[in-house]
């Protein structure tokens, strides 16, 4: 799949370098700060103290650089391209399924690790991960990543937590005696058809799916059947952290895919939840700090990527916001609130069992023919209609 | 000094009076022209590009394979959705607000004038989300409407309505049901205010003429009122019809996740880049208000204006 996803994304740069020399060359030395940065990123990415005190990665580095840091958030991979096509940032921590796109698009230039000092702590799982190591190239700094959890009320599934993704995705009656119709609740982003793909994985194994985000049309089409199954039992779907937590404690909802993010917070005030991996595996993301092909604040860009790995940045968001951090030692060294404990509680032994985010191409290698991610976007939009 | 600077001005300007016109409505002109129409045609022109569909870039080239996506039965049940949806608030709106405005245009005086106008009015000074938002607790399952049907023992009722499928659900909060009611809450000013200020202006000698003539109450409201109240009906439901044709927060935050055109207009732009069929979407809600309003001027609707 790596391979695959190299060689795809290879050809589309190499067509279009073929087209027209690349617009920037890549700094190779560091200047002064330009006073500022203008980063887009996840909700609760970059924190500067204003939400919860103790959680700031944020100040440090504006007083240390000079460089003041503007943050846009954005809720989905797709508006994330969509903000770096419209320009005007100099980095965004992209997923996967958005960061080959915009390598594809042109929107995001090569990096260079030697002006990083800190790049030989990066995880060795990360340095030359194919959602931002293309053809050879660095397209960007590794900065987090964590599992899709499945979530659920343990009032309701009490002393027998879910062991399977069947609770979102079919009609079953759940343990305290009522069907899971209308309690369930699905992401709202189009790559959640890759969890259809994965739970059909383990479950219709004659499908021959090898890969979540690579599916030929009837993978896909049986993908979506499940999907349609799944809209008779989801209410409402979620895209916003805040309304899926509000969900769990006003609308009575049983189980959910999430993220450790939501699960925090909900346990964090006190509500009757928990999250399993369950037996099929899970989808996850792995963010990679890009940079804009035409950044105008590329020294202040540098010493932000540096600090994301040498600061407290990577413990303290680890803790926040219950992913795993890109330097292995971020976990054990003390500089900031993560433990080992915590590190393996959000899933960091588990790397190999998760499905990361990827734009779904048409040229696949596993298949030769895929489903590609526009047909994801539109089709996913009819399922939720009810198509 | 000053004085002779100005005599010749308004000199001019007396002996020309279309040179004072035209000074006083080009800046407005001006706003509309370029301001306002301007970007309107940008976007319009913007529904004839294409989207590269992996890269997500735009390809400036016209083509009207923007326009037949909107064809596609997903992206057509969005327009239909939203479109009935559009048609049930202003009609809902039109119902519950006709006896409020008749009321306060016609019995309410002096200080419950003044409630009536509060009353109508204090809804529009909070914030909009606040509004949302706090409706999704009042429909939600454990909220206070569910709360308020169980403490009557009246839980069946809510639960029959709910099992009615399309504008049923897991709750009010998730149901189109909800939607409905969170757009005739936030719209159902903008449909008073306008209606009763054209039955303020209906003489009082009508009816009594009316009633003289020896029309039952009934016939006095179809042939004397409603006729006269017609253009406030007209003006109020165009507010609510095109506010309700273009909203995307109330629909993702009460309803089914189904998309209404507001939605999809943002989540092709906002978050898919999809420019060009994001501006497509925008063109429907244009061309139905103007079949809205060409078919309302046959009506007669804008006789009395």
């Amino acid at each position: 799949m790596k391979a695959a996803l190299n060689s795809t994304v290879a050809a589309c740069v190499a067509a279009t370098v073929m087209v027209q020399p690349l617009a920037a060359e890549m700094l190779t030395e560091l200047g002064a700060g330009e006073g500022q940065l203008n980063i887009v990123a996840w909700p609760g990415y970059i924190e500067r103290g204003e939400t919860v005190e103790t959680f700031d990665w944020v100040t440090g580095f504006e007083e240390a650089t000079g460089c003041m840091v503007n943050v846009k958030t954005a809720n989905t991979s797709d508006e994330m391209v969509a903000l770096m096509n419209e320009g005007g940032f100099d980095l965004v921590t992209a997923s996967g399924d958005a960061s080959l796109r915009m390598v594809a698009g042109k929107r995001v230039q090569p990096i260079n690790t030697s002006l990083i000092p800190s790049w030989d702590t990066v995880d060795d799982r990360l340095k030359e991960a194919p959602w931002h190591f293309v053809d050879g190239t660095h397209y960007g700094t590794p900065y987090m990543w964590g599992p899709n959890i499945l979530m659920y009320n343990t009032e309701i599934f009490g002393d027998t937590p879910p062991t399977s993704w069947s609770v979102v995705f079919e009609e079953t009656t759940l343990p305290d005696g009522q069907s899971n119709q209308g309690r369930v609740q699905a992401y709202d982003g189009p790559i959640h058809i890759a969890d259809a793909a994965l739970y059909l994985m383990t479950h219709k194994p004659e499908l021959g799916i090898t890969s979540p985000y690579e599916l030929n049309q009837d993978q896909y089409d049986a993908a979506l059947d499940l999907l349609r199954v799944q809209r008779t039992l989801v209410s409402r779907y979620w895209h916003d952290a805040f309304i899926q937590i509000d969900d769990f404690k006003n609308e009575g909802m049983a189980a959910s895919g999430s993220w450790p993010f939501q699960r925090n917070l909900l346990q964090g005030e006190g509500e009757p939840i928990a999250s399993v991996f369950p037996k099929e595996g899970v989808t996850g993301w792995a963010d990679t700090t890009m940079m804009h092909i035409d950044s105008e604040n590329p020294n202040c860009a540098y010493m932000w990527m540096e600090h994301t790995l040498s600061s407290n940045l990577m413990s303290d968001l680890s803790v926040w916001f219950g992913a795993n951090p890109a330097v292995p030692a971020a976990c054990t060294d003390g500089r900031g609130m993560q433990t080992a404990d915590g590190c393996t509680a959000n899933g960091f032994d588990n790397f190999e069992q998760v499905r990361f985010w990827t734009t779904p191409v048409t040229s696949c290698e596993s298949q030769g023919e895929c489903v590609p991610y526009y047909r994801w976007v539109s089709d996913y939009i009819g399922v939720i209609g009810g198509r | 000094m000053a004085k002779a600077a100005r005599s010749p001005l308004s000199d001019a300007l007396w002996r020309r009076p279309n040179l004072l016109l035209v000074l006083l409505v080009t800046p407005p002109l001006l706003w509309l022209g370029i301001v306002y129409l301007g970007s309107l045609f940008a976007l319009l022109a913007q529904s004839f590009f294409s989207i590269d569909e992996f890269s997500g870039l735009i390809n400036y080239e016209f083509t009207l394979k923007t326009y037949g996506e909107l064809l596609r039965a997903s992206n057509f049940d969005i327009l239909l959705r939203t479109i009935a949806m559009a048609s049930a608030v202003t009609i809902g709106a039109a119902i519950v607000a006709f006896p409020i405005a008749y009321y306060a245009a016609r019995y309410a005086r002096g200080r419950w004038k003044a409630v009536f106008y509060l009353g109508v009015m204090l809804p529009l000074w909070s914030s909009y989300l606040v509004k949302v938002y706090s409706w999704k607790l009042i429909l939600a399952k454990e909220g206070i409407l569910n709360w308020l049907f169980e403490t009557l023992h009246l839980a069946w009722v809510l639960e029959a309505y709910l099992a009615i499928p399309a504008i049923g659900g897991n709750s009010l909060s998730v149901s189109w049901t909800g939607t409905f009611l969170v757009f005739l809450y936030v719209w159902l000013p903008f449909m008073i205010l306008p209606i009763q200020a054209s039955l303020e202006r209906v003489p009082p000698s009508m009816l009594e003429a009316s009633g003289d003539l020896g029309a039952r109450p009934g016939q006095t409201l179809r042939h004397v009122i409603l006729p006269l109240a017609l253009p406030g009906i007209i003006a109020g439901s165009i507010f609510t019809f095109s506010l309700t044709m273009g909203d995307y927060i109330i629909p993702q935050i009460v309803g089914t996740s189904a998309r209404m055109i507001g939605q999809a207009v943002y989540q092709f732009q906002g978050t898919a880049g999809n420019i060009p069929l994001a501006a497509a979407f925008a063109v429907v809600p244009i061309v139905v208000m103007g079949i809205y309003l060409t078919l309302a001027k046959r009506a007669g609707a804008f006789n009395a204006l």
